[in-house]
């Protein structure tokens, strides 16, 4: 177990330099984080080599990388160019985003393992096609229709809840958007769990459960559905990554001031040390999240054992 | 070098258990969530089709994967109509005059957010252009990006696959590396850096971008799938009969190995579609005077509560293009997948 996880951790070491590197360059190779400093001015130019000095950007692009993740593992992720240290930016950010894929991943879960255990076995009859159309229909349409469509409802319309949410953002206000951000992957999690669990009801063990006599109940819950959940775990596991850093449509349509509205902020002004020090924050979560995955299979299946 | 990815070829049908690791195959993106499952179920295609097309045994006339799959597919309902809608979304994209007349570029200010009326069924928008003649002009930029990244995406994932699964080696653990590298990045975060510093108003960056971020998921497909078919007993007795690299690859491997590719390819063309309408509707994708239902979308927005039939037309115009093509992908994916017959 320990020495697996140790491989896992060595063999995202060149996985985090690739993709950090990549958003590196892109943000500091394509764009002129400089320029963008001055807005729609033109800056004087010693003026701008001053700063370019003092922000690292006269040297080379991989020699900028090197001193960046030098001060990145010091806990340094620099100054946003409003003079606000970016860590103050995450520290006000990620509670909100963390709360709002915390709802998220909540709904995933219930909802669509529900779903899913239920039209999984009853495939192909009613309640199965229904379901299977349904997620279909949710799939298809984008994010941002079903965050406007709902707001529009629920916020506006009928009054039922606050159509954005204030900065604190307590749970009870990411309900909706909760809802919004998850539905794509609520409608995965009810395939993969319906595939999955139609294709276990078959299995011995599932008919040796009911011949010993044991609730159906039971035997759905612990025998079926722990056997079941492999797939959809797999799939929560890398979906966390993807809420995190794919709130930014979410966050923008109620007004959420996450990572995804402080990316969205940065990425607009040009804000470099802001959109790299996040983006290098959700590749950490995400490759521990895939860690956690593998880990997690041990415990739903005693049969796999990491050497 | 370690690698523990278990090679998707080499799994049984059914879920293993025994090969964690699966995760790895699923992107951490934005439009992650369709080609997740579609990677997902694409690889319950892969193992079954070395051995399938044969077909059923020998007491009936042996017919090929591809026949066995037209011959259901015509019978499936799901099929036919959404391929019936896509037909339609094509050739309205390229004669877009053909069932709306008007200019989507000629707008009337003093008929700005105003309801439907006669010969102009969906209403203004805020500029005062008539709804209707611009969603039927919007398919056009949608299903460009969409075919073009889709034959981008597909062509070089599965060359770059393809290759790296017949040859492995070292530019086998090469590839994979780099693929996880592009699985780590979100997609729309990396769009909007990406595409933020580009100021040409074609489509062709938003193409490309789609490129640069989607070949890796089908790289992957097209790898696994030659694995599993390079393994088969004929691509080894043409070995032993002296067939070049080049002729067992092509003859013998490829055409038993693209049918996941092109389901995969199939399910992201639509995903593709509701990616290239997420970056218009933040601003970085398609520009005006591009007429795109992201952009209308996104202009619609914040008048939703004044007039909401400027958000709802071209929204349902591209939930519904969506749709056919997710519909298509999963129709054929029925049809290759013999598990299923």
């Amino acid at each position: 177990m320990g020495r697996y996880v140790i491989r896992r951790l060595l063999q995202m070491i060149p996985v985090f330099i690739g993709s950090t590197f990549l958003i590196f360059f892109m943000v500091y190779a394509l764009g002129d984080p400089v320029a963008a400093l001055f807005g729609d001015k033109a800056p004087d130019p010693a003026t701008a080599a001053r700063i370019r000095k003092d922000l690292y950007l006269d040297r080379p692009l991989w020699e900028q990388y090197l001193h960046y993740m030098g001060q990145i593992f010091q806990g340094d992720f620099g100054t946003a160019f409003n003079g606000q240290p970016v860590t103050e930016l995450m520290a006000s950010a990620f509670p909100v985003t963390l709360r709002l894929t915390i709802v998220a991943i909540f709904f995933e879960v219930v909802i669509g393992i529900t779903l899913g255990v239920i039209s999984g076995l009853r495939r192909g009859k009613s309640v199965d096609t229904s379901v299977l159309v349904l997620t279909l229909v949710v799939i298809s349409v984008p994010t941002f229709v079903t965050g406007y469509l709902l707001q529009y409802l629920f916020g506006v319309k009928w009054g039922w809840v606050r159509p954005t949410v204030s900065p604190d953002a307590p749970f009870n206000e990411l309900i909706l958007p909760g809802i919004v951000l998850a539905l794509v992957s609520l409608a995965y999690v009810t395939r993969l769990s319906r595939t999955s669990i139609a294709e276990n009801v078959k299995a011995d063990y599932v008919r040796t459960a009911v011949a010993k006599g044991l609730p159906r109940r039971r035997v759905v819950t612990r025998h079926l559905l722990r056997n079941s959940l492999i797939p959809v775990v797999t799939f929560i596991g890398t979906d966390i990554g993807a809420l995190m850093g794919g709130a930014i449509v979410t966050e923008r349509i109620f007004n959420i001031h996450g990572v995804g509205y402080q990316l969205y902020q940065g990425i607009l002004r040009n804000n470099s040390p802001t959109v790299v020090g996040f983006v290098t924050i959700l590749v950490i979560v995400f490759l521990l999240a895939n860690l956690l995955v593998d880990l997690l299979y041990a415990v739903l299946d005693p049969r796999i054992r990491y050497a | 070098m370690p690698e523990p990815e278990p090679e998707p070829g080499r799994r049984p049908p059914a879920y293993d258990p025994l090969q964690p690791g699966k995760g790895e195959a699923i992107a951490p993106t934005g439009q992650g969530g369709p080609m997740d499952l579609a990677l997902d179920e694409a690889e319950s295609l892969e193992k079954p089709l070395g051995d399938a097309p044969t077909g059923p045994g020998p007491q009936e006339k042996a017919r090929s994967l591809w026949s066995d799959a037209w011959h259901q597919l015509r019978r499936n309902p799901v099929f036919i109509i959404s391929s019936l809608m896509i037909l339609f979304l094509v050739i309205i994209a390229i004669w877009p005059q053909l069932i709306a007349s008007g200019d989507p570029l000629q707008c009337d200010l003093s008929k700005s957010q105003q309801g439907s009326s006669p010969g102009h069924p969906f209403g203004y928008d805020t500029q005062g252009c008539d709804v209707y003649t611009r969603t039927v002009y919007g398919a056009r930029a949608s299903i460009t990006v969409g075919v073009c990244a889709t034959l981008g995406a597909a062509l070089l994932g599965s060359v770059l696959g393809g290759l790296a699964g017949f040859f492995g080696g070292w530019g086998d653990s090469l590839l994979s590396r780099v693929a996880d590298i592009f699985f780590g990045i979100p997609v729309v975060l990396g769009g909007l850096v990406f595409l933020s510093v580009v100021t040409s108003t074609t489509v062709w960056p938003v193409v490309g971008f789609i490129v640069l971020l989607g070949w890796p998921q089908i790289a992957r497909i097209g790898r696994g799938s030659v694995i599993t078919a390079k393994q088969n007993d004929y691509v080894q007795a043409a070995r032993a009969l002296g067939a070049g690299n080049g002729r067992m690859l092509l003859r013998h491997v490829a055409p038993n190995a693209v049918a996941p590719v092109i389901v995969v390819a199939t399910i992201a063309l639509g995903t593709y579609i509701a990616l290239e309408a997420t970056l218009s509707f933040l601003g970085v994708g398609l520009r005006p005077p591009t007429v795109s239902w992201g952009i209308d979308i996104s202009n619609a927005a914040p008048q939703i509560r004044n007039a909401p039939h400027m958000l709802l037309w071209p929204a349902g115009a591209l939930s519904l293009t969506v749709l056919a093509f997710i519909m298509l992908g999963d129709a054929v994916r029925d049809a290759l997948d013999p598990k299923l017959r």
